[in-house]
């Protein structure tokens, strides 16, 4: 507490033994770290924000795209399985401070139980993360590509509620094959292909005579503008090229390509840290369970890895923000 | 670091905890009831809020707003930065916060620029086909 400006002598300045800091090596080296990872993430959000403020009047909706909850099905429920994901972080948050308050008393049994609790809380994370990289590549409505490469969703007329590609479209006998090494040019091949093409959509359309057509771009109000019955024929016969399902590198049914990579990439890279985040903690949970800390009289290793697991936590919080709030 | 201190009030000394463990249990309800409030909003998105201020959204503004606040008391009391000495928490929280700003900043602008060449009719960019 206040070491620097005390020290009344120079030579007593200059001869060492001053912490300006007051913290230990270690410490303060995972701190400057921290600060390191922080601008990564930051450029990562703030390009993420760039791609959006260039495709303002486009970009998808998120309340729209994460929709669902595990078990429950044919249900809309935005919000509320990434709230469950931030509560359960936030939870291991917590219980990873618990264990350091507990390592600065010495309690073996409760950092041992505290990290414990805070292994599990991460792995519940990673694995809801994964569950939601599933969902969205997947996807569950589907879509059809235009030329530009724009995105034409498909809506109920009366209720205005999304109707899936499937629900439609017509199967016509004469399907194409996926084109590999073995069955074509030795040198190319192509992945798998959508469910239908696009002449299946078209007359499947227009059988259904309740089926609109929602494009990309937002009105004023902040909604995907709805087309006419006319118009969306319109679209759809001149402009349509393929059918798209979920997401991946190239494409996906929400909307523009690159929302699906940043999706990918931040919280790609954040589940990372999340994974190795969990590896830190078990190399430090049996560290604490064989005694090393016992024996080197400080739990200042669960404090490191605690300020790292926090970290996490706090990239999660602005992720949330960016991603499924803003 | 003989001892372990904590300061133990939040909210400018307005809460003050016997222990270390209850203020961690009160910044969690804190962090708590601010994800709730985030949460909330998101879904029912009130129409109050559907202004516009500097080119943003209040509703987005008050979501940033509450992303600081939470930032700031999973910084300051998760990771301990209350007790560290206030030298180390303007290196690393001042360092962060200005390159942070300033890259912001650099990047939104020129999307914004971006933009607007992209909607400006006299370009002849068409995305719309």
């Amino acid at each position: 507490m206040g070491t620097t400006a005390n020290t009344t002598s120079n030579e007593k300045i200059w001869a060492g033994g001053n912490k300006p800091l007051n913290a230990s090596y270690g410490k303060m080296m995972m701190w400057f770290f921290i600060v390191s990872d922080a601008l990564t993430f930051s450029g990562f959000i703030v390009s993420y924000g760039f791609a959006r403020f260039k495709f303002a009047d486009s970009w998808p909706i998120a309340d729209e795209v994460f929709t669902h909850v595990p078990f429950v099905h044919g249900k809309e429920l935005p919000m509320i399985y990434v709230a469950f994901m931030t509560f359960v972080l936030i939870m291991s948050s917590v219980t990873m401070v618990m264990a350091v308050d507990a390592g600065h008393k010495m309690q073996k049994a409760k950092v041992t139980f505290y990290m414990f609790l805070t292994i599990i809380g991460g792995i519940i994370f990673v694995g809801s993360q994964a569950w939601e990289w599933a969902t969205f590549i997947k996807g569950d409505y589907g879509a059809v590509k235009t030329k530009g490469g724009n995105i034409l969703q498909f809506l109920d007329a009366e209720t205005s509620k999304r109707v899936s590609v499937e629900e439609f479209a017509f199967e016509f006998s004469s399907t194409r094959d996926q084109h590999q090494s073995y069955n074509g040019i030795w040198y190319d091949n192509e992945g798998s292909l959508p469910t239908f093409n696009i002449d299946e959509v078209i007359a499947g359309f227009e059988a259904n005579p309740n089926i609109l057509i929602r494009k990309q771009i937002l009105d004023e109000n902040g909604h995907k503008t709805i087309l006419s019955r006319e118009e969306s024929l319109n679209v759809l016969k001149e402009t349509g090229v393929s059918v798209v399902n979920g997401a991946n590198l190239y494409e996906n049914e929400y909307g523009v390509p690159l929302f699906a990579n940043f999706f990918f990439f931040i919280t790609g890279f954040h589940g990372f840290h999340v994974f190795s985040g969990i590896v830190l903690n078990i190399i430090i949970f049996f560290n604490v369970i064989i005694g090393t800390y016992e024996k080197r009289k400080s739990y200042e290793m669960v404090e490191k890895v605690g300020l790292y697991w926090h970290f996490v936590d706090l990239v999660w919080v602005f992720v949330f923000t960016f991603f499924y709030l803003v | 670091m003989a001892g372990h201190t904590h300061k133990l009030e939040i909210f400018r000394g307005l809460i003050k905890f016997k222990s270390n463990t209850q203020k961690i249990i009160g910044v969690l309800i804190l962090l708590s009831i601010v994800t709730l409030v985030e949460v909330a909003l998101g879904i029912y998105k009130p129409e109050v809020l559907n202004e516009s201020f500097a080119n943003l959204k209040l509703l987005n503004w008050v979501f940033i707003i509450l992303t600081i606040v939470k930032a700031y008391y999973i910084t300051w009391d998760f990771m301990h930065m209350r007790d560290e000495t206030s030298i180390l928490r303007r290196v690393v929280v001042w360092t962060a916060v200005f390159l942070i700003l300033y890259l912001s900043f650099i990047f939104i602008q020129e999307a914004g620029y971006i933009f607007d060449e992209f909607d400006d009719p006299s370009n002849y960019i068409k995305t719309d086909f």
